[in-house]
């Protein structure tokens, strides 16, 4: 849920290499007088990626991968990022309501809902209210429901170093993170980024008591990916949400940590486009 | 000048040693180091060190509220106040402060100081405060919501003291139906209320406004700050269209006295050290919490610093020189006192006597010496 924010400057500069290629377009757009910071990138069928409580503090080559497939959008959720406060949003729950708003307000149709952790949570309680504009749900080791007796880590104690290092498997990955310095803007958005997480995650910690009741609702194919060494969201929680959808599919991902677009990016982008192109017209 | 006699009750038996292993001596430190033997009789020490304080001639003794720590012992400060209550005839017993926010029901405590108020025919003083950040781990309060719940329990706690029940009281995070406090409070329309502060401009503002003008005590800050915050105070008011009063200006510090200025940094400099370096030693994530701060204050805070890792050590000798903490002889103890005095004309001296490691004899000592040697000089 943190610790994706210091993936920063190489990855963008990366993405400017291959500018002409794989452009991205950024712009505001108005929902509920809030404005709304939107990456798009790509064409065809509309993929929606909601991000985790670090926010997007870089354009991933994951969303590259996906974005060859389909019309990908990825906004920054109020409070976060570069996308206006709007104290009145105080749940996932009235997150999720406003997001309904805005694929109304884009009129977007047959959507493939993405999202990690933070943003799972959210896809999850955005599905369970209303499916008419949604084609298919993928959770990243999303938060949201929870197993009594498996508790989760506890990333607001954890220190700037152990949020990174605590959310990846491959430790390498993880101190090459930490050597990127951040500038300070950059730190101002993953200050700004850690409000909002606190906001929503702090309490009851990173899950609302009664969405595991309602996810019967969510009918539509649905993928739940998991890191098979998830030391922030134990991977053991993705057996429940097994459980608990009724159409849905579990992949795994081996050597791989909270962040499987981040860590594993290829494999787990492979895993995302093959599930959504399964999906019945 | 009014007098405070005010305790923080750190259980001085925690093995120092072992306690740095742990990410802080708050939340997280095994309670399995509090060994109750001992424990008991750091209460009984503390309990009646502050009931002499009255025999002293102080006049207010203070106690305050801290969670799953060793730095205080006093989880729930309002069972000390009814102790205190019942040991002194005279002194007032200020609670400074309640956690407003920690609280999920802040009626509980306009409830509890009601009923001290009774008990001690209107000698209670009610401090309100946030708690400090790690509480905000030890309570499962989302410090998100920490200025919003403190206006709120706040203004309820004040009608709940003033105006006649039942009422009914809607807000955004407590609402009653009946809003009915028995008992009410002996002092009218309620006590006397004083807000500690580490110092912020927010704080200030609300603090000093027409409708409140409650005491702001500055504390644990160095000797600039506090008396950059009593003139903010003062200009606060005036332009609010008042002029403050000194009774509105507070200085809380750790006080040590000896015969010279070596001996008294000989017997009181570690304790001093081990108030900060030990019992208060926790990282900023602990310390702030997103929400405790606002986004720019936070902001700000975070470039005075390359990265947010662990507080760095304080020195006896740093926290002298600073003026966070004040050792010395009489006289220089005196001389700090009456500078500070001569600067803001603050007229609350929240003096801590007992501090980290500091022993009974050396504490008793100190407070009979404080006595007699710096509170004659600043009475009227």
């Amino acid at each position: 849920m943190t610790g994706s924010l210091r993936l920063t400057h190489n990855t963008h500069q990366k993405a400017s290499q291959e500018e002409t290629a794989l452009a991205h377009q950024q712009s505001k757009i108005t929902v509920q007088g809030v404005a709304v910071n939107l990456r798009r990138s790509g064409s065809g069928r509309t993929m929606l990626f909601l991000h985790g409580a670090g926010g997007v503090m870089a354009w991933l080559p994951f969303f590259d991968e996906l974005s060859a497939h389909r019309s990908l959008l990825v906004p920054d959720h109020p409070g976060f990022g570069l996308t206006d406060e709007a104290r009145w949003i105080s749940s996932v729950g009235d997150l999720a309501m406003f997001y309904l708003d805005l694929l109304e307000e884009l009129d977007l149709t047959d959507v493939d809902l993405v999202g990690n952790s933070l943003g799972g949570w959210l896809a999850a309680e955005i599905a369970v209210r209303n499916l008419s504009r949604i084609r298919s749900v993928t959770l990243l080791a999303p938060a949201g429901i929870r197993i009594k007796g498996v508790p989760c880590g506890d990333n607001f104690i954890w220190s700037p170093e152990e949020q990174v290092r605590n959310v990846f498997h491959d430790q390498a990955f993880a101190e090459r993170m930490l050597a990127m310095p951040m500038d300070e803007a950059q730190a101002d958005m993953a200050l700004r980024n850690r409000f909002g997480a606190t906001r929503y995650g702090w309490q009851p910690r990173w899950f609302n008591p009664d969405l595991e009741k309602w996810l019967h609702r969510i009918k539509v194919p649905s993928h739940v990916i998991w890191g098979d060494d998830d030391r922030l969201l134990p991977t053991a929680w993705s057996a429940l949400w097994k459980e608990r959808l009724p159409n849905a599919k579990l992949t795994m991902i081996p050597h791989c940590g909270h962040l499987p677009h981040v860590e594993q990016a290829d494999q787990t982008a492979r895993a995302v486009i093959d599930f959504v192109k399964g999906v019945a017209a | 000048m009014k007098f405070v006699a005010f305790h923080l009750m750190p259980y001085r038996p925690l093995d120092l040693v072992a306690a740095a292993k742990h990410r802080s001596s708050w939340v997280v430190l095994p309670n399995s180091m509090y060994d109750p033997e001992k424990g008991a009789s750091e209460y009984e020490s503390y309990i009646s060190s502050l009931a002499h304080a009255e025999t002293l001639g102080f006049d207010v003794i203070a106690v305050n509220e801290h969670h799953q720590t060793a730095y205080g012992l006093m989880p729930a400060p309002n069972l000390v106040a009814s102790a205190l209550i019942q040991r002194t005839k005279r002194a007032k017993i200020a609670i400074i402060g309640r956690a407003l926010p920690l609280i999920n029901n802040p009626l509980n405590i306009a409830e509890e100081t009601a009923m001290l108020d009774n008990m001690s025919r209107g000698r209670i003083i009610q401090g309100f405060v946030r708690g400090i950040g790690s509480e905000y781990h030890a309570s499962g309060v989302n410090p998100y919501h920490s200025h919003d719940r403190f206006h709120e329990a706040h203004d309820l706690i004040i009608r709940a003291w003033s105006e006649p029940g039942p009422f009914e009281f809607e807000g955004d995070h407590y609402n009653y139906k009946y809003v009915n406090v028995w008992p009410r409070t002996y002092q009218r329309p309620h006590p006397p209320i004083w807000i500690p502060s580490q110092g912020s401009s927010e704080t200030v503002i609300w603090a000093a406004d027409p409708a409140r003008r409650y005491p702001f005590l500055v504390t644990f800050a160095p000797s600039e700050s506090v008396s950059r915050y009593h003139l903010a105070y003062r200009e606060q008011a005036r332009k609010f269209g008042y002029e403050a009063l000194g009774e509105q200006l507070g200085w809380a510090a750790p006080i040590y006295i000896a015969d010279t200025d070596e001996q008294a940094m000989a017997e009181a400099g570690e304790a001093a050290e081990t108030l900060f370096n030990n019992f208060l030693r926790m990282p900023w994530e602990m310390l702030i919490p997103p929400g405790y701060m606002s986004m720019s204050s936070m902001q700000n805070f975070m470039r005075l610093r390359s990265s947010l890792g662990t507080q760095p050590k304080r020195s006896a000798a740093d926290l002298v020189a600073s003026g966070t903490a004040i050792i010395g002889s009489p006289a220089t103890v005196r001389r700090k006192i009456q500078e500070m005095h001569d600067r803001t004309g603050f007229e609350i001296l929240v003096s801590m006597l007992q501090f980290g490691t500091l022993n009974d004899e050396l504490t008793a000592r100190n407070h009979e010496r404080f006595a007699a040697e710096v509170m004659p000089y600043f009475r009227k």
